[in-house]
């Protein structure tokens, strides 16, 4: 998976982390995942459609889950409110949108669909084409994880440059 | 949260009512805290463009603060039939998918402005300032506000 496709996303996710959580962000481990994808807590997963196609997912284990929706709700919400899933969702649904406006700039473009839960323990497995990284934000409130798998849709970017030809 | 100085409807002194509209349970939330931290007060909420619209026939309220990614009937398209149907209504979309195509097409089916996620308040009051123009006023209190 090229870095100009990823980085965006990472910056994006800096961006709405620091500013949503009022303090500095910063990106810890990097790791490209083989194997099915293990969730570690709350999930959201949005799915992005169009020139470059896959999947991102936020990713918080619980009691992170609960701090970083308890300080945008401005309370204490205990780990069984459905705030809590509608803050990861929101979060994830704000850091793939600003990554997109960026790689919208560059001539991609694309559908964002509305995040969903992930509710399984492990995921599909990514494919040969389709190389997932995980990436890790180290926040005051605890690690947030984000996993990004893309790729470019050769059909539509081929469908382009024929138009361009 | 911080306070502003309250906009209020310049013909009747009354607060600005607004119908938000976002399918994240969340984002509604965040932006009524918002919206009464401007001495607004909130008409109605909305999870889908479907919902938006018949909840803006039933409350006419003075603004609509419109999500663009929604199940249903996106925003964009409940804006136009919004606006299409009361040509004076006023919607500012506020998405994280705020690329300049999303911006071009909602503002050319009337959306009057576009603020993209996450919301910085400063950022939203002033929209709301501009969106009301003379309609809007601000209070005059001594000390509040920004």
């Amino acid at each position: 998976m090229k870095m100009e496709l990823i980085q965006p996303f990472i910056n994006a996710a800096d961006a709405v982390l620091s500013q949503g959580l009022h303090g500095t962000t910063k990106v810890g481990n990097l790791s490209m995942e083989e194997d099915a994808y293990r969730r570690k807590g709350v999930a959201g997963m949005v799915a992005l459609t169009g020139d470059i196609e896959g999947r991102i997912v936020l990713d918080l284990e619980p009691q992170t889950a609960v701090r970083v929706a308890s300080h945008y709700a401005g309370a204490d919400l205990p780990e069984s409110d459905g705030l809590i899933k509608e803050t990861i969702f929101e979060l994830a649904n704000q850091v793939v949108g600003n990554a997109v406006c960026s790689l919208n700039d560059q001539g991609f473009h694309f559908r964002v669909h509305p995040p969903i839960l992930l509710t399984a323990e492990e995921g599909d497995k990514t494919s040969e084409d389709v190389e997932a990284l995980m990436i890790c934000f180290e926040t005051s409130m605890g690690n947030v994880f984000m996993n990004v798998a893309l790729r470019h849709n050769k059909r539509r970017m081929s469908d382009h440059a024929a138009m361009g030809a | 949260m911080e306070q502003f100085a309250a906009v209020k409807r310049s013909k009747d002194g009354q607060a600005v009512r607004y119908l938000i509209v976002d399918d994240s349970v969340f984002a509604r939330k965040n932006l009524a805290r918002m919206i009464e931290s401007f001495g607004g007060q909130v008409a109605a909420e909305a999870g889908d463009g479907l919902t938006a619209i018949s909840e803006f026939d039933r409350t006419h309220p003075d603004i609509v603060l419109m999500d663009i990614t929604m199940p249903q009937m996106e925003g964009i398209e409940a804006a136009e039939k919004i606006v299409q149907a009361h040509p004076e209504a006023r919607v500012v979309m506020v998405s994280s998918v705020g690329y300049q195509e999303n911006i071009v097409a909602a503002l050319q089916r009337g959306a009057r402005h576009f603020v993209q996620k996450p919301v910085k308040p400063e950022v939203l009051y002033e929209v709301i300032k501009y969106v009301l123009g003379e309609d809007g006023a601000v209070a005059n209190v001594a000390g509040a506000g920004v």
